[in-house]
């Protein structure tokens, strides 16, 4: 359940409370290059990754790690056409943005995960903005925490994952 | 990697292995990279230390997840299927560091057709400082024939 929002916010901010914003699409292919990247970073043989025999017998064919969720979402830094890198999470910057947070880190993360998410599907995302706090004083700085949440659906409309972040943007002290 | 773990290995309130790893600044960067996190503080020691405050370049939370993932299913092996994580961070893992994960079962429940949900709280630190808290729930086989990643709808939620 979301906590209660802050007073003080501005009413843009706040008019973002509870609407599902940035619906969105995977922008390239889900395909195992990157599950093997992700295995190598993590020194991870799980045969379910690497084995296809083992992928068959126990998945009905490859899967991607369910950690995985949120790589099929990230832009590419740089790609024909933009004048700006894309960012992830793009409710989490605008954040940043309209309440003069400019750094922030990511303090709690849930993630649900339902069907498995195999190569060749196509995602949709969706962001929603749950609450935002007061203003908080931490180690790194005075800023709000944020409450958020990402739905992740397949081309099927089958539930792979559903997200909560709570984020902190912060000024530096 | 263990064989399949079944539901007949696990007892409420059993440690599970301690997994160790040393962090270089190439397995932050591999990490950021392999969940394309093109963020600065996870590349840029300049940008981590001068503007956000850091120590060093931070292992980022989509890797940190995919670690916590594969400390369990070292455990489970490839039958053991995640159904839900939740972490808290509570401090940044640098390069340096040892990072040493060390999971408890807290709990034990049926689920359907054969399988379990267990759930574990796992601890992330590195020395003396706490990094990571993380609760997960990944469901197990009861019986060879078993296979949690055959469930779907009604018979799948974590």
């Amino acid at each position: 359940m979301a906590a209660e929002s802050a007073a003080d916010l501005p009413e843009e901010v706040r008019s973002w409370i509870g609407q599902e914003r940035y619906k969105e699409k995977t922008g390239f292919p889900i395909e195992m290059g990157y599950v093997l990247t992700t295995m190598s970073a993590t020194q991870n043989g799980n045969p379910l990754y690497w084995d296809e025999k083992a992928a068959q017998e126990l998945t009905g064919g490859w899967i991607t790690p369910p950690t995985m969720v949120s790589v099929w979402f990230r832009p590419h830094d740089w790609s024909p056409g933009r004048t700006e890198p894309a960012v992830p999470l793009q409710l989490h910057f605008d954040l940043k943005a309209k309440l003069g947070l400019p750094e922030a880190v990511m303090s709690d993360n849930t993630i649900v995960f339902g069907e498995p998410i195999r190569p060749g599907d196509i995602l949709t995302t969706t962001q929603i903005l749950h609450s935002v706090s007061p203003l908080k004083t931490t180690k790194l700085g005075t800023g709000r925490f944020w409450d958020f949440g990402v739905l992740i659906v397949n081309q099927k409309g089958e539930l792979c994952a559903e997200e909560r972040y709570t984020g902190f943007g912060y000024n530096r002290n | 990697m263990a064989a399949n773990l079944m539901l007949g290995d696990v007892k409420e309130g059993a440690d599970l292995p301690v997994l160790e790893k040393l962090v270089k600044p190439v397995t932050v960067v591999l990490g950021a990279v392999a969940s394309r996190d093109w963020r600065p503080q996870h590349h840029d020691y300049k940008f981590a230390t001068g503007n956000n405050g850091l120590d060093d370049i931070i292992m980022n939370t989509p890797n940190l997840a995919a670690w916590f993932e594969r400390y369990l299913t070292d455990w489970t092996g490839p039958k053991g299927r995640l159904g839900r994580i939740k972490f808290r961070m509570k401090d940044s893992v640098y390069p340096g560091d040892t990072m040493k994960f060390a999971g408890q079962v807290t709990k034990v429940t049926r689920a359907a057709k054969n399988t379990s949900w267990v759930d574990v709280k796992i601890e992330l630190t590195a020395g003396a400082k706490g990094c990571v808290s993380c609760e997960a729930r990944i469901a197990v086989p009861e019986t060879p024939d078993a296979n949690p990643w055959k469930l779907k709808g009604d018979d799948w939620k974590p």
